[in-house]
């Protein structure tokens, strides 16, 4: 089976209560996730992403159409663990989501549930320490860990699951920099050395550039759709559903409305500033490689106006 | 300022009583605290202070600590004290100045049930802070398990505790977190008097509960997405199983208890 993760129709509603009228959060939402990619779903607060989200690994069931998670319909309440095995999930507050006083006993919760052999539990736990490089701390009490240190344990605990899936609701919200970028460089190692399919759910524009796709949502439906080049070239439709495009694409952007004939699918710093090069470079004129300083120039050139945030060059 | 809270602590480390099964650790708090009360006189009383050092010796937990988490149970120990000196009535009198009356009998008592209590509190960190709260509910478990056939939800209750437990350094910050909050909007929980100050606590407590609430709501999704679905077929990664160590510590405790015994009686 190519598809790990398959929505058909998928609705979801929360049933009006005494204080509040119904809401429809997901709408008729179509959506198959392939097997071994890295995708990121982003989209305003509001949204449903992490709705969505929840659906993957039947947290929430939904009120109208179905999920299946390698072909198991999440509504079957007796395939509820085989399901929650394959699609792990980490959230984006690491303190409430770790359950034990002591690193490497938080990490076996999930295999202690799946009942597996004590031994196995132990293999397990030490090969999802050693993945997050918290193998050294796995004694340690973890209220005593930074924040990025208590979301790879968290990572950790879903890891001992070996599932084939893992959903990260906004796992980076609440971390530091330098958390920030340990956490994402562990999703990219998981898609890329251990086939995990990474579901990334966030609002960071720049995390989202290294997904293999990239899927806008927008009041409970999909808005776009495709690989990060392709949605941020689409800048106006981005920007209609409130979001922001990664600096790059915003300066390039701005380039060719003031008339330089510049590409518009460069994402990384080193890319765009590439772009540029060539784009002013086309007529022979300039000499070859002050990359730097012609792209600060240019830079300050059209940002003249303030709107454009600062752009760091890479030296 | 609340950091200093030990409550439920548990220092990681690698002696022979951390290495304890934690059942064993159980048996021999609930055997001292039954001698405690056993205890008749001063030399049972002597002798089970040599035997709580030389534990705490054994067990490397820095003395620092120990006074940390006798800190807040003081006030208690101040008050048994207290009651201790001038409702017991005994023969010799020490001291009068009109109704109060100190009789010897009265510091002796009071001196017994002090040093009782605070020896009845260490020796309940000697099971806290060389026990993983993990394996200690795993113990308890353990222990309890004829009764979940008497349909006691063992397990969830062990579950509970914890939790309850991982969670105390996480509210205690929290709360710390909420009083400086409120104290830079302005807020004073220093001075007035004790209604005032009761009072003052208020908005401390009301933010607590909603976000310890929604943690709850949190830990919960987190819970059951690692495929927590109650105790059955649950298994642990570390087996309890009882070593050489255990047996001979079980049959230390049985001397313990044994040898207050007969202090009580032939002293």
């Amino acid at each position: 089976m190519k598809n790990i993760i398959k929505t058909e129709k998928l609705e979801f509603t929360y049933i009006a209560s005494d204080d509040a009228p119904s809401r429809h959060i997901l709408n008729k939402l179509n959506l198959e996730i392939e097997k071994g990619t890295f995708v990121a779903i982003i989209g305003h607060n509001g949204s449903g992403k992490t709705t969505l989200a929840k659906h993957f690994n039947a947290i929430l069931l939904p009120t109208g159409g179905r999920v299946l998670v390698n072909g198991m319909d999440t509504i079957d309440e007796s395939l509820v663990i085989e399901i929650r095995r394959r699609v792990g999930m980490v959230f984006q507050n690491p303190d409430n989501q770790i359950v034990a006083t002591v690193v490497e006993e938080d990490v076996a919760f999930a295999p202690e549930n799946l009942g597996y052999p004590p031994a196995e539990i132990r293999e397990r736990v030490d090969e999802a320490l050693k993945i997050v490089g918290m193998y050294e701390f796995r004694e340690h009490a973890p209220h005593l860990l930074s924040g990025g240190q208590k979301q790879r344990i968290a990572i950790a605990g879903v890891l001992a699951m070996r599932p084939e899936c893992i959903v990260f609701d906004e796992p980076t919200a609440m971390l530091d920099p330098q958390g920030r970028e340990k956490v994402i460089n562990i999703m990219r190692d998981l898609r890329d050395n251990h086939g995990v399919t990474v579901v990334l759910i966030t609002h960071h524009m720049d995390e989202a550039v290294g997904a293999d796709r990239l899927i806008v949502m927008s009041d409970g439906e999909i808005y776009l759709d495709g690989t990060p080049r392709e949605v941020f070239k689409q800048t106006e439709k981005l920007q209609e559903t409130g979001l922001s495009i990664p600096e790059t694409a915003q300066l390039l952007n701005k380039l060719k409305h003031d008339g330089f004939d510049v590409l518009q699918n460069a994402l990384t710093i080193d890319e765009c500033v590439e772009t540029i090069y060539e784009a002013v470079s086309a007529d022979g004129r300039m000499p070859p490689l002050q990359v730097k300083e012609c792209v600060e120039t240019i830079y300050g050139a059209v940002s003249a106006d303030g709107r454009i945030p600062p752009l760091q060059v890479k030296e | 300022m609340l950091k200093d809270i030990t409550l439920g602590q548990f220092f990681p480390g690698n002696t022979i009583v951390n290495k304890l099964d934690p059942r064993t650790k159980l048996v021999l708090m609930i055997a001292y605290i039954a001698s405690l009360f056993i205890a008749r006189g001063l030399f049972a009383y002597l002798f089970m202070f040599v035997i709580l050092l030389t534990c705490i010796t054994i067990s490397k937990i820095k003395p620092k600590a120990i006074l940390r988490g006798l800190r807040p149970v003081f006030i208690i120990i101040l008050v048994t004290v207290f009651l201790n000196i001038f409702f017991i009535r005994g023969e010799t009198i020490l001291f009068q100045f009109g109704f109060i009356v100190i009789t010897t009998e009265g510091v002796v008592t009071a001196a017994f049930m002090a040093s009782r209590l605070m020896m009845l509190i260490v020796s309940t960190f000697l099971l806290t802070y060389t026990t993983s709260p993990i394996s200690l509910t795993n113990g308890l478990e353990k222990m309890l398990n004829p009764l979940k056939k008497i349909k006691l939800p063992v397990h969830e209750f062990a579950m509970m505790m914890s939790i309850a437990l991982r969670f105390i350094p996480t509210l205690i910050e929290e709360t710390d977190k909420i009083i400086s909050a409120q104290k830079s909007r302005g807020a004073d929980f220093e001075t007035g008097g004790l209604i005032k100050r009761a009072k003052s606590v208020l908005p401390i407590i009301v933010p607590l509960f909603i976000s310890a609430f929604r943690r709850a709501d949190e830990l919960a999704t987190a819970m059951e997405s690692r495929c927590y679905h109650g105790g059955e077929g649950r298994t642990s990664m570390k087996i309890l199983r009882f070593s050489a160590a255990d047996y001979i510590a079980l049959l230390f405790g049985a001397i313990v208890v044994t040898i207050v015994v007969l202090l009580g009686i032939y002293f």
